[in-house]
């Protein structure tokens, strides 16, 4: 496949100037395009990207012409091409999606300005996957973030979307000073920034305290920011409020880009041995996992807003892929990283059937929606494969997941762990199965809007389209679980070693 | 006790950290948590302006070194510069955070006429009421 070194700072730059542009063009319609353009290039260069590093080369580029401690790099493996993939995707889909969907849900003329901080929000989180410098880390993780609340804020419900929008940006603020106050003690202990001179050199430090301050004050900053239990607190309003189409987006990729940070900091940066070892930060991850887990499953039962259902379940699936993270060897790690792929899609796809049912219903509460099959059959199909996925039943992404977790975890010896991991799929199994009851058996009569639902038609073509594509990607990766299987399997190869020194001869180089 | 009086940098960052964190978590009002923030961060800023600091040093600019013959007489410690050009970018995306939350709470203030989250919170909470009693 065609291949350019400079695509990788390509990936970063495009999304950039688009943004920029939508601003200019000022109409919705140009604007759209635009943005789908930028992401459909992103998505060629992502792909192309990742089938260069598949037999296991690392991609570095060099910028500004600085060589790599001095200057800012990107450095690009097996984990962070699989999530430029994931996220360049899921956010072309979700972009094809919202052009019909903001329709109902944001005023015409601040369309442009939301493809614009659509875009934004791409570049930051596409920053935070290939950059190789910590400090780069914390810009981008901001220029997402600030550009999230800005989304979340145009919600249809303006009043909580922008109480949701506040909160977020309190708790997000606080979470990226941490990792900012973090960086610093890294630095002060190490005076570098550069991951893989980071790294290098905290390995020949035997005990300090600075690390070991840097060390919490990344991890708990990290934790706010992927919506761990204890520290969710943000999400479910995000996700209730946000327009539909945002938050299939946010629910998709945000969290699973601050997972990877988690990841590349404990494993690479630090050290599987230091984090998990020294520190026992699996005493810690672990109990906090399996708690949330499953007490997030048991509150996703009790809700009667299908968002909010889903945000709660979200909660519960971070629960499951710390637990993978924190068993520190390599098959818990490739569970975790299975499991971030395919929650990505999974969840996503979960919040675009729920947008179509909005876009039609103009409500997501559950009791409202009886017997909507009749009328969104398409709809509806698709929310329960993506449902029964989500449950991990067979044939489904879902439970090539959950098979290599709970492999994982029996490998480990921790039985606790198996049963409640069960456990939890079980309570999935009550509250994905409460909505497919009211969506397919419950009579159209017994609901108060009756009269509504007679004329409501299934939703567009445009809406049904990218809902299907992620639908398809799910079940083809439930029954030919293989390729996903195999990239993470590298990428946990990849993310146990050290990182590469920076002079490492075998990396392929860029500058510009 | 000197030992500990000497960083009284760092006594400082926390103080001031923990001083903009305990308003946060403390204060109601939404342009308070804003000003919280704000000085939570400030904290965050001296804390990497303490960093780039070495005893003697002088600023980062480069001083032609004195030759005696031929012996380099004066050797210049620089402060390093490298915290400071870092927490310039910090600064500019904290300003950039405390616009878009004032903007937020203007518009919040617009649709709920308050910014007190008690009063928020009880005007949200008659909402749900009031839908639930529709149905």
């Amino acid at each position: 496949m065609f291949f350019n070194i400079h695509f990788t700072v390509l990936l970063i730059v495009l999304p950039l100037m688009a943004a920029p542009i939508c601003v200019i063009l000022r109409k919705p319609k140009p604007a759209w395009l635009v943005a789908i353009i930028a992401n459909f290039f992103v998505v060629l260069f992502s792909i192309s990207l990742l089938n260069h590093i598949l037999d296991g080369n690392v991609v570095r580029y060099e910028l500004g012409g600085w060589a790599a401690p001095t200057g800012i790099e990107y450095y690009i493996d097996a984990i962070n091409a699989i999530l430029l993939c994931v996220v360049s995707v899921i956010s072309l889909l979700t972009l094809i999606y919202s052009k019909q969907s903001i329709r109902k849900e944001i005023a015409e003329p601040r369309h442009y300005l939301f493809y614009a901080g659509w875009l934004l929000c791409l570049t930051g989180l596409l920053g935070i996957l290939i950059t190789g410098d910590a400090f780069n880390v914390f810009v981008f993780l901001e220029i997402s973030s600030l550009s999230m609340y800005m989304l979340i804020a145009l919600g249809r419900e303006r009043r909580q979307a922008l109480m949701a929008a506040f909160r977020y940006l309190i708790l997000g603020s606080i979470g990226a000073s941490f990792i900012l106050l973090g960086i610093g003690f890294l630095y002060a202990a190490t005076g570098t920034l550069n991951m893989s001179d980071i790294s290098e050199r905290l390995a020949l430090i035997d005990e300090s305290r600075s690390v070991i301050v840097g060390f919490s004050f990344i991890t708990l900053g990290l934790l706010i920011k992927t919506a761990m239990f204890p520290l969710f607190s943000w999400l479910p309003n995000a996700y209730q409020f946000a327009p539909s189409a945002v938050s299939a987006f946010l629910a998709g990729t945000a969290t699973k880009v601050s997972l990877y940070v988690l990841l590349r900091f404990f494993y690479q940066i630090f050290g599987a041995d230091y984090s998990f070892g020294n520190l026992l930060l699996g005493y810690v991850l672990l109990p906090l996992a399996i708690i949330g887990f499953f007490v997030m499953s048991v509150v996703a039962v009790f809700q009667t807003d299908i968002r909010r259902m889903l945000a709660y379940s979200s909660i519960a699936q971070v629960g499951y892929i710390v637990t993978a993270i924190s068993m520190a060897t390599h098959q818990g790690l490739t569970a975790g990283i299975i499991h971030i792929i395919n929650h990505a899609f999974i969840k996503t796809a979960l919040f675009i059937s729920i947008g179509c049912i909005i876009y039609r219903y103009g409500t997501a509460r559950i009791d409202d929606l009886g017997g909507i099959i009749k009328s969104m059959p398409w709809t509806c199909a698709a929310f329960i494969i993506a449902g029964l996925s989500l449950i991990g039943v067979p044939l489904t992404a879902g439970f090539v997941s959950k098979w290599h977790l709970i492999t994982a975890a029996i490998n480990s010896g921790w039985w606790i762990v198996v049963i409640m991991i069960l456990m939890s799929s079980l309570m999935a199994i009550i509250y994905i199965g409460r909505v497919i009851e009211v969506f397919c058996f419950k009579d159209v009569s017994s609901t108060t809007q009756s009269d509504s639902h007679i004329s409501v038609k299934e939703a567009p073509l445009s809406m049904l389209l990218p809902l299907w594509m992620l639908i398809i990607i799910s079940v083809y990766t439930g029954i030919n679980g293989d390729s996903v299987v195999d990239l993470a399997k590298l990428a946990a190869t990849q993310l146990l070693e050290n990182l590469p020194s920076v002079n490492n001869s075998l990396s392929i180089r860029g500058r510009l | 006790m000197i030992e500990w009086l000497a960083l009284y940098n760092d006594w400082a960052v926390i103080v001031i950290m923990m001083a903009g964190f305990y308003i946060m978590i403390a204060r109601h009002n939404l342009v308070k948590k804003i000003i919280g923030l704000s000085i939570f961060q400030t904290g965050i800023f001296y804390f990497y302006v303490g960093l780039g600091k070495i005893d003697n040093a002088t600023a980062p600019i480069f001083v032609e070194p004195v030759v005696i013959n031929g012996v380099v007489e004066d050797t210049v410690i620089y402060s390093n510069p490298l915290p400071h050009v870092l927490i310039l970018t910090a600064i500019v995306v904290g300003v950039a955070t405390m616009a878009v939350g004032l903007a937020l709470i203007v518009r919040i203030y617009e649709k709920y006429g308050s910014i007190e989250e008690d009063n928020i919170q009880a005007i949200d909470h008659k909402l749900i009421c009031r839908l639930d009693d529709k149905t």
